[in-house]
């Protein structure tokens, strides 16, 4: 599902496409493109699809380009240490999948919320968490975002409220932004295995209910751990699951749709229609978590059929090439910056301390209002030790 | 003081030895929930036993041969007790049970999460293919749903055999199991029942399974009149066990300690064999300290015990496994006690009201005047399960050991 780059419509001095492959020699100075999506990004459900007619700027291609590279190696780096047992715990990496979280963090701003399920890791770094905060925190340092304590599925960070297990909680705080009068929007993620959870149901009768700012995106891997959708879902159109609720789907590969669709969603709850479903269609190259290989209930030959014509690096590569955004050797140093900054992060983290051991007692309630006895606390409770 | 220095050797050395891929007990296997990596045939040979559990591969719990497997007094009046023996290891053993269950009842099927193409565990396996996945089928990832689906297939009299896939996500299914499943019979005045639920769901630590994947909880589930709760130790007893639970009339959570599944393994009767629910069972017998648990914290007791009986001229230890949780047998507990006089007992899961609170009290109303010294408790800390923390959370052999020293030393 390449995009057709021949439909590229040019302005200033961008030259219109050729050869898909075709290489360029030196970038355009060009800060923006008019381009129009495939019509095959978007399907709606009982609203009027987004406008095709999108413009692409430069700093926004580049900046989504570098994070997505980013985010791949971050996570294929993860990949890495789980196997090397430096990260212990439960590890679902989101390799495939990373245009969903940084088209729609390029639509938004900081102050809109987004919440979302286990596949948290590329969200927290597009909502400021840093590489070495997450690596640190998956391979349980005290520098972790959560101080070592949370682990792959626990991360948080402002306006992102974590890795959730089961079932996005996303109304309530879509409900509060409404209270406060803030235009502001809560993307509440869940993946097409959640999506048949009652309580997704629950939270969208009382998002309509209540006339909510939330925007309901599944994100739609295809599989819902080792079960396809199609053996899991009486209906695999998740956009239409809100039944009162309007729905889009979306191309969840091609980063570009992914961020007009999304502008295009908070526009939507902006302007006081409600709640909105989103389908991301997109797919994990990996397994479930790190214990699944993820070829038991999918071949390799259509996770290869993925990766070489839908995936979503490579198609924004192509198209900023087309658009002379930018040089090959711009991009690929910008590869060697992410695989720099990744190495030294791990480097940073493989160096820092466990947390303390008091920790372990921390953080269960408010400060200050602790019970007296945390059993386990107290050294007086190990007898041999006194 | 010797166990002192060990204790405090064993803290100073946690943060110097917890990333190391060998560290002591648990020596993580890195394919541990591979789903690929298994025999094909579920009740072949089984991979050697996995070192993340030394302590199961070392017991004497463990039955190694046939004539070991087979001296069990539970097993002299099934159809078993001549029969031919096959080393398996609990995932195999419970895949053979649920075999047999549908093998023996054209009303038992088997469903939850991926459980069709064998489950992230390997439970499974095979069975889809044997029985057709009519029989055998994946549900949505629906906890809630499982559960209720489930109740309403048993209040039919049929035999519903659901897996939920961790215990930490057996909560959102919580209502129907406490609400629905618990109380039909009592509700409908006797005249509906889901005497054919079975839920099974793995449980417990692996040491490295972090907030969402270690918990085990069983307490919650006690607390529930209706209820049967059930958690065996090893391949021989899962496969009892279990037959007996899915034959029931009473709905049953069965909790698997799911380091056991490739850490257990033993020559297992390949017959139809049931073993006797809330009937505990004496491992070891002892005259001075009555030592309490169930599941993988068997094999941890068994450890406290020989530091104990070494490190303690002339203690002898009385080691019981509950097996069944709720309706527990207290009979077997309070007789050992009062000839005992003292009581450890010991579970994964935080202590304040665990399940060792109602041990507790009630061998407290049943031999306060027998009772030596206070009654110990060895159980998690009052904390949310820990990932980096798991070594010092769990109330492992040296924390029982102490337990033991305690109540001897009283």
């Amino acid at each position: 599902m390449l995009l057709p780059v021949s439909r590229v419509v040019t302005r200033g001095s961008v030259r219109r496409g050729g050869s898909l492959f075709r290489s360029f020699a030196s970038a355009s100075t060009s800060d923006s493109v008019n381009y129009t999506l495939p019509n095959t990004s978007f399907k709606t459900y009982e609203c009027d699809p987004p406008s095709l007619e999108i413009e692409v700027k430069k700093n926004d291609a580049l900046e989504m380009y570098k994070n997505m590279v980013l985010i791949r190696r971050m996570e294929t780096t993860a990949d890495n240490l789980y196997k090397m047992k430096m990260i212990r715990g439960f590890c679902h990496l989101c390799t495939g999948q990373e245009a969903v979280g940084v088209g729609m963090e390029a639509a938004i701003t900081r102050e809109d919320a987004i919440i979302t399920a286990y596949r948290c890791h590329g969200y927290t770094l597009l909502r400021g968490g840093t590489v070495h905060q997450i690596l640190a925190e998956l391979m349980g340092r005290s520098t972790g975002i959560s101080k070592g304590k949370g682990g792959s599925m626990h991360m948080f960070a402002k306006n992102f409220y974590g890795g959730n297990g089961i079932v996005p909680v996303g109304a309530g705080i879509a409900f509060t932004q409404k209270y406060l009068g803030v235009n502001n929007a809560t993307f509440i993620m869940y993946g097409d295995g959640a999506a048949n959870q009652g309580q997704v149901f629950e939270a969208f009768n009382m998002a309509k209910l209540w006339e909510l700012p939330a925007i309901f995106v599944c994100e739609n891997n295809l599989y819902g751990m080792g079960t396809s959708a199609a053996r899991s879902s009486a209906n695999t159109q998740y956009y239409t699951r809100g039944q009162y609720i309007p729905g889009i789907q979306v191309n969840g590969m091609d980063v570009l749709a992914v961020k007009h669709s999304c502008a295009w969603a908070k526009e939507w709850t902006s302007s006081g229609k409600g709640p909105l479903v989103m389908e991301m269609v997109t797919y994990r190259y990996g397994g479930h978590s790190m214990s699944d290989p993820g070829t038991t209930y999918r071949t390799r030959e259509e996770i290869q059929h993925m990766r070489s014509t839908n995936d979503p690096i490579t198609g924004l590569r192509l198209r900023i090439l087309e658009f002379g955004f930018a040089t090959e050797t711009d991009l690929k140093n910008y590869e060697k910056e992410a695989r720099t900054i990744v190495d030294e992060a791990v480097a940073k983290a493989q160096k820092d301390p466990l947390p303390d051991e008091s920790e372990i007692w921390t953080d269960i309630y408010f400060k200050g209002t602790e019970p007296d006895v945390i059993r386990g606390r107290e050294r007086e409770e190990i007898g041999v030790l006194h | 003081m010797q166990t002192l220095r060990f204790h405090s050797l064993f803290l100073r050395n946690f943060t110097k030895t917890y990333y190391k891929p060998k560290f002591g007990n648990y020596n993580i296997h890195k394919n541990f929930f591979h789903a690929t990596r298994s025999t094909s045939d579920a009740t072949g040979t089984p991979p050697p036993a996995e070192g993340f559990m030394t302590e199961v591969t070392q017991s004497k719990f463990i039955k190694n041969t046939r004539e070991e497997a087979l001296k069990n007094p539970e097993l002299a009046d099934t159809n078993v007790s001549n029969g031919d023996t096959k080393q398996m290891n609990m995932f195999q053993s419970i895949n053979d049970a649920m075999r047999i269950a549908l093998d023996t009842d054209d009303t038992a099927v088997i469903f939850g999460e991926d459980v069709a193409f064998g489950g992230v565990f390997r439970c499974t396996l095979g069975l889809a293919e044997m029985f057709g996945r009519d029989r055998v089928f994946n549900t949505p990832l629906s906890e809630q749903g499982i559960a209720g689906f489930g109740i309403g297939m048993a209040a039919m009299g049929h035999t519903a055999i659901a897996e939920i896939q961790f215990a930490d996500y057996i909560f959102p299914a919580f209502d129907q199991l406490v609400n629905e499943a618990a109380k039909y019979r009592y509700r409908s005045g006797g005249i509906f029942d889901v005497g054919g639920l079975t839920v099974r769901s793995p449980c417990s630590a692996v040491g490295h399974g972090g907030h969402y994947h270690s918990q085990t909880p069983e307490g919650y589930f006690a607390h529930t009149p209706g209820l049967k709760v059930v958690m065996p130790r090893s391949p021989i007893q899962a496969k009892g066990l279990l037959l007996a639970s899915i034959r029931d009339r009473n709905p049953v959570i069965f909790f698997e300690p799911k380091i056991l599944y490739r850490a257990a393994v033993e020559q297992v009767p390949i017959g139809d064999y049931e073993l006797p629910l809330s009937k505990a069972e004496i491992l070891k017998a002892g005259k001075d300290v009555t030592i309490v648990g169930y599941g993988s914290q068997i094999y941890i007791l068994e450890r406290a015990i020989q530091i104990a009986e070494k490190n303690i001229p002339g203690l002898s230890c009385e080691l019981i496994d509950l097996r069944t949780i709720l309706p527990w047998d207290v009979d077997t507990v309070a007789e050992s006690v009062n000839k005992t006089g003292r009581l450890v007992i010991s579970h994964e899961a935080s202590q304040t009201s665990g399940f060792s609170a109602e041990v507790s009290t009630s061998i407290m109303e049943r031999c306060f005047l027998r009772l030596e010294a206070p009654i110990q408790r060895v159980c998690g800390w009052d904390t949310p399960f820990p990932l980096i923390f798991e070594k010092f959370y769990l109330p492992d052999a040296i924390r029982c050991f102490d337990a033991i020293k305690e109540v001897v030393e009283y």
